[in-house]
């Protein structure tokens, strides 16, 4: 699931690498509040478990082998927090001193690998095995499932990157200029031997570890709750999650919205309302055009590429063009999502610590 | 006496992949065998990456921070190039870096090449054709003499590879290719902490860094210990494991080097706090510039300027 570079182009490299630094910064944070100076050798010694335990071949079904990842297990022992991480730093260590894993792409592949696949992983183990007795079965199936849940929103999230390459980027004779599918084919091609295979490679294996550490080292199992209890901020994501599930299930109605959004005029919308374009708009319009401009993909070098009907028209968008744009509007959101939850995360945090001080003091 | 009469058979059979004289033959390999190879392979090519990095070279000589720059500089170039033969020519650079380096270009090659450009081709083969991305035919395989339908899906008239795929598919190989070698190039003539340290100039964290060499020691503490494990293992095997035993065994495995991470972890930490740790590290590198690394740097800039500028003047 590592992306190589080359196949992703800068600016998508950029942008990720703009998500997963408040990711960093947000683990970073957390970590101090909890394991004080003795995270350097926990969160090390963790990534260097990561790293050897990625080269453990598995044997599966059919003589062939595959690997796990193991950040749901650590994200179990050490806290999801540090996994972020301790994961991250397994994958710089792979990308500058082995050459695996690209170095322009690191900050992709920490976003999806260092940070979804630990945070959503521990998050699915929390919520299944919640109230269940310690040595109980419902936990490694918990874990497993955990396991199962972060591999496969990792590898989903790493399939999207790759499709917006085919879908964003061409060349003007219309060749790819990065990873060539487009999302219909990247998100299948990636999905069905994540869900069938890796998936419950890194589920199976989870499972085991923990089913072993239950017998052999319980006490590890706890190591985060004592560490937790420790005197600890409780800063709940559950309401967040909850509330970022229900935006994404309802960003398809956009579609059917038409016109424009109060306050999101463009010059030539303000000229046809108010007669005349406003000196300063006119200077600053197109200053800023945004990541994605009018929640489109940006228009190729020939306006070859499919924002470009939506563009064009301005407010009368043909059904044709809308059905094009739709993935991109869709992506758009999801992306306006997470870095509107990134930041609502660490405005969430700051205001989290005023409170907590004031209550010490 | 007859060959093992006195033993059941599927004691005399040998464990998969430890055949003498057959080691490096992947195939028909158990899990367990395979594991232990990537890990030695792992030891032995981080021993011969510090060597090429202590020998004297061009590359060698730069400044780290320098180095990591103008690399920096050219994967950023491999990744804005819009045609495939100044991407070609970008990668030509890096084997002649990695020649005046003293690196052996066999070697080098071998290394870049093997596994991740290969995959790319392999990735991007099926978009070279019609059916999977749109273009201009340029050599038709297969008329179908009609339209065919495969449910709702169209399959157009014929089967052909495309212009626009090959060209994209050439771009991508290459342009992976390029970034590999600059990375492996990077990774081959910097020693290891001199590019930890190098990763200060670039305002990361004190204390990431910290982390980072800290993992980068006892990744080989942890290789040693996972090797004594499976070697212990493969050593008392009689008869070949099935991979569900194999399984177990490796999740055993991780269980039990995870425990044995954490105890050492407590016990590093002990180790920190007796010397005078407390949570602020303290380095005490001091890098000094020389005329040569202002020099390697003004010129890979430069090729990297007049690249771009040219890809961008041919359109």
């Amino acid at each position: 699931m590592h992306i190589p570079d080359g196949y992703i182009s800068p600016q998508t490299a950029g942008g990720l690498w703009a998500l997963v630094v408040p990711a960093w910064y947000a683990a970073g944070y957390k970590v101090r509040r909890t394991l004080d100076a003795r995270q350097a050798p926990l969160i090390a010694i963790g990534a260097a478990f990561t790293f050897i335990i990625m080269m453990f071949n598995i044997p599966l079904p059919g003589g062939t082998t595959g690997h796990a990842v193991g950040g749901t297990i650590v994200a179990i022992v050490i806290g999801p927090w540090a996994a972020v991480i301790a994961v991250s730093v397994a994958l710089a260590i792979q990308a500058l001193f082995f050459g695996d894993g690209g170095i322009l792409a690191l900050g992709a592949n920490c976003f999806n690998i260092g940070f979804i696949l630990p945070v959503t992983g521990y998050l699915t183990y929390r919520l299944i095995a919640r109230g269940a007795a310690e040595g109980s079965a419902r936990r490694w199936i918990a874990a497993g499932v955990g396991g199962w849940t972060g591999l496969n929103l990792a590898a989903l999230l790493t399939a999207v990157v790759f499709g917006l390459q085919g879908e964003l980027y061409t060349a003007a004779d219309g060749s790819a200029l990065y990873s060539p599918y487009g999302l219909a084919t990247a998100i299948p091609a990636m999905m069905v031997p994540h869900l069938a295979v890796a998936g419950v490679v890194e589920a199976v294996m989870t499972s085991l570890v923990y089913i072993f550490l239950q017998r052999t080292n319980p006490a590890l199992l706890q190591n985060y709750k004592t560490a937790r209890a420790g005197g600890e901020s409780r800063f709940e994501l559950r309401p967040l999650i909850i509330g970022l599930a229900l935006l994404l299930v309802c960003t398809p109605i956009g579609l059917l919205a038409t016109g424009t959004a109060w306050g999101e005029w463009g010059a030539d919308e303000v000229a046809d309302e108010v007669g005349y374009v406003p000196e300063g708009m006119d200077r600053y319009a197109g200053a800023w055009t945004g990541l994605l401009p009018d929640y489109g993909f940006p228009a190729g070098e020939e306006g070859e590429s499919l924002g470009e009907g939506a563009a064009e028209t301005a407010g009368v968008v043909s059904v044709d063009a809308a059905r094009k744009s739709a993935p991109a509007y869709l992506v758009s959101g999801v992306v306006g999502l997470a870095l509107a939850s990134v930041a609502a995360l660490l405005s969430a945090r700051f205001l989290f610590r005023g409170r907590q001080e004031g209550n010490r003091g | 006496m007859a060959d093992g009469g006195m033993l059941p058979a599927w004691m005399t059979e040998r464990p998969g992949g430890f055949e003498p004289g057959g080691p490096d033959r992947a195939v028909r390999q158990s899990a367990l065998a395979r594991t232990l190879l990537g890990l030695g392979r792992l030891a032995r090519d981080t021993i011969y990456s510090e060597k090429v990095a202590a020998r004297p070279g061009l590359m060698q000589g730069v400044d780290p921070r320098v180095k990591v720059a103008g690399v920096l500089v050219l994967l950023l170039l491999a990744s804005l190039l819009r045609h495939w033969y100044l991407v070609l020519g970008l990668y030509l650079v890096s084997v002649a870096m990695a020649a005046a380096a003293s690196i052996p270009a066999w070697f080098f090659m071998k290394r870049v090449w093997m596994f991740i450009p290969l995959f790319a081709a392999v990735i991007a083969l099926p978009s070279i054709f019609n059916v999977v991305r749109d273009g201009d035919p340029l050599w038709v395989i297969w008329d179908f003499g009609g339209e065919v339908r495969l449910g709702p899906w169209s399959l157009g008239t014929s089967l052909a590879i495309t212009q626009q795929g090959v060209r994209g598919a050439v771009m991508l190989v290459l342009r992976v290719a390029a970034s590999v070698s600059l990375g492996v190039l990077l990774a081959l003539t910097t020693r290891w902490n001199e590019l930890l340290r190098a990763l200060r100039v670039f305002h990361v964290p004190r204390l990431f860094v910290l982390i980072l060499s800290m993992t980068y020691r006892y990744i080989f503490l942890l290789l040693a210990m996972a090797t004594e494990m499976f070697t212990a293992r493969a050593s008392r095997m009689v008869g070949p494991a099935s991979p569900r035993e194999d399984r177990r065994f490796l999740a055993a495995g991780m269980g039990a080097l995870l425990g044995k991470s954490h105890a050492l972890s407590e016990e590093v930490y002990a180790a920190m706090v007796s010397r005078g740790f407390d949570g602020e590290p303290v380095t005490a590198s001091r890098f000094r510039t020389a005329a040569a690394d202002w020099v390697w740097l003004a010129s890979t800039a430069t090729l990297a300027l007049s690249l771009l500028a040219g890809d961008r003047i041919i359109g």
